[in-house]
């Protein structure tokens, strides 16, 4: 039995809007074949979920995880009034906040309530460039490693006693100065953070061994990343990485087709990771895109929906089709997008309550109903 | 010249180019405050880094066809241009009309874009806007080239509205979608063909293709359209005529130009010269350097108050170090590290997120990207074997005979790094860590390399890895 503090959630978002219809495929369905009459998946070439849904055949990983049991599917999330734009609605799924524009990152308030004093800059790390919103919460430090093996300041320095006094100059410099203005302060911060997480976070991919062999695309290497930092036991609970771009506004099929495989191969070689240093009960994988796609295609791909499908993937989790599959039938689409009929935040509520052991509410701004795709013993 | 004199050029040029030498800040300070602004928003011959030169030593920047090579060409003009402006408008455009190499696998069409911004982005607003839509790179990448007669895609249509002229709420989901419906017909030559070669990103069998603007007027919806409540057989030209003469469209514009030259933050000061800027779009007929010169010659811009008002982007960052240490200037075998070191920092050249570009001021920060930004200025600033970095120790060694305290080395350092000012406490741990390494500093009969210079080296590197220097 796994302890509460032990817990990890690994996050990865498809950024530009994975279309769910050709990923999770309603194969049996005339209508969707009859709205997309060229960016469609042919029924022979799914695989198969049950008798009326199939995934994306890139996702053949993620199938055999699904045949194991370990894939929640949550079909038709989303939340009221979609906003199309990518900025405004990655916006809102990294705040947790629909109706008026959100400043806290949802798993930048996970990562205070997890470390309220900040005793550890890696509670929370970003596998990739720049820091997604969702991590963003002012006074919350977040490590942002874009690549594990280069971490750490004045690497080119031979001479350690040199290296030493500079690094000892830096600490000073960024401690000093209280109060110039908050870009100073902050950058200070940021400063005194990189020197606590460096040193640590350095040894991670040096105890790294493993049989298991990753994929070479960029979420790969991420998640090969995120695999060497969670085996080292350093304390980080939060791994958050990005994959883009699923903004399939023409050339669906063959660009949607490797994307897939780039996210199913990666989440299957990290799993797999997991599993050969028995780790699978640690972690949790959530999956989600910022919106769906328009279920008529334009000819050659899909532009802007709303209605999505996310994943949660691992040991811990009940296995099976959550949400609602939307219907495509013309009266019940929103303006020609599919309809959601779960809020985004029921599934961070779940993942939060009985995964992380967190009170939702003010995490997510409000109360929402929370699924059962958590096996009860993992609370 | 007073010292004053060079920090205001210097912070006109940290601002209008990538920031300046000695040797370039005395040039201007020759000319005065006023001539150097409008010289800058002059651009006359750039004398970059000549193409066939560059060919001969990089075989990846004969056809620019892949991003590293591309951004890489890019960065060599940046690093060796006369006219900085000319190319810091370019990059503010590239971030602004966001454009990614990611679905175009056509690199030389993202800088013929880039191409476009120097030739227009000084000039009237809405010529900029229209040449934009008229950009391959841009129709294929925001799917105009998929924008019919009958079935409009209108991801242009949303986007032009959103993120390049005017802002979210003001303009209604039908703006939209009558926006769309006049930019049909605006598209490539052969652009269904083209389109899937980039889908597929191949070069066989006809290798890459220059794209070209074509205009099919058979595909064009000729049927009346009403836009922000104006009524009209609208084409594109129309509409962006529109646009242009919107309160919102000079306030949107006017406020990332204050953003991206003068302040992250907009203050109560900050808001007057934006008024003041809209005016000079307004009375200039929408033109980008009335509106930028009216911004460089106001009192908010020259004051104290703006000086390190920005954090520095990575790009800026970048070239700016490399501009000072005076490398790559002829070609350097590797300068496609260049372009990998400002994705690493969170700026990769010609591969925005997201058409939204990139979140600027303290979002260039972050514990990784802060990591990534100290390591490559202070190496690049403490090399022993850059011109720059010699030409520094050069006149260290000409000035109080070669001998200097720690207070004086560290004093001097600074000011010809930028000046940069530095607050008390980090003068102090700068002077504390320069006294470490012996008493006062003899660099006369100094050698290329020796001890003496290795300290003047340990101290550039500790003032490029300080919080002010990360500021513009």
């Amino acid at each position: 039995m796994v302890s509460q503090r032990d817990k990890k959630l690994v996050v990865i978002q498809l950024s530009g809007g994975n279309d769910c219809l050709d990923t999770v495929v309603p194969y049996s369905n005339g209508l969707y074949y009859d709205f997309r009459p060229t960016v469609h998946i042919a029924p022979d070439a799914v695989l198969p979920i049950n008798d009326n849904f199939g995934f994306h055949p890139s996702m053949g990983a993620i199938k055999n995880l699904w045949d194991e049991g370990k894939v929640a599917i949550i079909n038709g999330i989303g939340y009221p009034n979609p906003n199309r734009s990518h900025f405004r609605s990655l916006d809102i799924w990294h705040t947790a906040e629909p109706d008026k524009i959100g400043t806290e990152g949802w798993l930048g308030r996970v990562i205070r309530e997890l470390d309220p004093k900040g005793e550890n800059v890696l509670t929370g790390i970003n596998f990739g460039r720049g820091l997604p919103r969702a991590l963003g919460l002012r006074g919350v430090p977040v490590a942002s490693v874009g690549n594990l093996d280069t971490y750490g300041l004045f690497p080119d320095l031979q001479d350690e006693a040199l290296k030493q006094s500079a690094l000892a100059t830096f600490t000073k410099m960024y401690g000093g100065a209280a109060g110039r203005d908050v870009v100073f302060d902050y950058l200070g911060q940021t400063g005194a953070d990189v020197l606590k997480g460096a040193d640590v976070l350095r040894q991670a991919p040096a105890q790294y061994a493993s049989t298991v062999s990753y994929p070479d695309n960029p979420v790969a290497h991420n998640l090969k990343a995120i695999a060497q930092v969670l085996l080292a036991d350093i304390g980080t609970r939060i791994y958050y990485t990005t994959h883009a771009s699923f903004d399939t506004h023409s050339g669906e099929l063959p660009t949607h087709a490797q994307l897939w495989e780039h996210v199913d191969s990666a989440v299957g070689s990290f799993m797999d990771d997991l599993k050969v240093h028995n780790r699978l009960d640690d972690t949790v994988v959530f999956i989600f895109s910022e919106f769906g796609r328009r279920v008529r295609d334009n000819g050659s791909g899909s532009d802007h929906g709303s209605g999505g499908v996310a994943f949660v993937i691992g040991d811990s989790v009940e296995g099976g089709m959550y949400g609602e599959y939307p219907s495509l039938e013309e009266k019940d689409q929103l303006e020609g997008d599919l309809h959601f009929n779960n809020d985004f935040r029921s599934t961070y509520a779940t993942l939060l309550e009985q995964w992380m052991g967190l009170e939702s509410a003010p995490i997510v701004n409000g109360r929402f109903e929370q699924f059962n795709f958590l096996k009860p013993a993992a609370a | 010249m007073s010292n004053q004199d060079f920090a205001l050029l210097a912070h006109l040029l940290r601002r209008a180019g990538f920031g300046a030498t000695r040797d370039e800040l005395e040039a201007y300070a020759a000319k005065g405050y006023t001539a150097t602004v409008d010289e800058l928003l002059n651009p006359g011959d750039p004398e970059v880094m000549p193409d066939d030169i560059i060919r001969r030593y990089h075989v990846d920047q004969s056809e620019l066809r892949q991003l590293d090579g591309a951004g890489a060409n890019w960065l060599y003009r940046m690093i060796t241009t006369k006219c900085p402006l000319e190319e810091k408008i370019a990059l503010f455009w590239h971030g602004l009309f966001a454009t990614g190499y990611s679905k175009l696998n056509q690199a030389r069409a993202l800088l013929n874009q880039i191409d476009m911004f120097r030739n227009h982005g000084l000039g009237r607003f809405d010529n900029l806007l229209v040449e934009l839509s008229k950009d391959p790179a841009m129709l294929l990448w925001l799917d105009n080239t998929d924008n019919h007669k009958g079935a409009i895609n209108e991801n242009y249509g949303r986007e032009l509205l959103e993120l390049f002229s005017m802002g979210i709420g003001n303009y209604t989901e039908d703006d939209i979608k009558e926006c769309s419906r006049a930019f049909t017909g605006w598209t490539l030559g052969n652009a269904e063909y083209m389109a899937v070669r980039a889908s597929k990103d191949s070069i066989w069998p006809y290798s890459r293709i220059a794209w070209h603007f074509q205009y099919r007027d058979w595909d064009h919806d000729e049927g009346e359209k009403t836009f922000l409540g104006e009524t009209g057989n609208f084409n594109g030209e129309d509409i962006i005529g529109i646009i242009a003469r919107q309160q919102a469209t000079a306030r949107f514009v006017c406020t990332r130009l204050f953003q991206f030259f003068a302040a992250d933050e907009v203050d109560g000061d900050g808001e007057q010269v934006i008024e003041a800027m809209m005016q000079s779009y307004f009375d200039s007929g929408y033109e980008i350097r009335a509106v930028l010169r009216t911004l460089f010659l106001s009192n908010y811009f020259t004051s104290e108050e703006a000086h390190y008002a920005r954090v520095k982007g990575p790009v800026e960052l970048l070239v700016g170090a490399i501009r000072q240490a005076g490398s790559y200037r002829s070609p350097t075998l590797g300068v496609h590290q260049l372009a990998y070191q400002g994705f690493f920092m969170g700026q990769g050249l010609l591969q925005p997120p997201s058409v939204e570009g990139w979140h600027e001021g303290m979002e260039w920060i972050d514990s990784g990207s802060l990591v990534e930004r100290v390591n490559f200025v202070a190496q690049e600033l403490s090399s022993l074997d850059k011109p720059g970095v010699r030409a520094i120790i050069d006149r260290l060694a000409a000035e109080n005979d070669g001998v200097l305290t720690p207070e004086q080395l560290v004093d001097q350092c600074l000011d010809l790094l930028g000046p940069v000012a530095v607050e008390d406490d980090t003068r102090t741990a700068l002077v504390d860590f320069a006294a470490a390494g012996g008493g006062a500093l003899d660099l006369s009969g100094h050698q290329a390399g020796d001890a003496a210079e290795q300290r003047v080296s340990n101290v550039l590197r500790v003032i490029a890895s300080t919080r002010e220097y990360q500021l513009a």
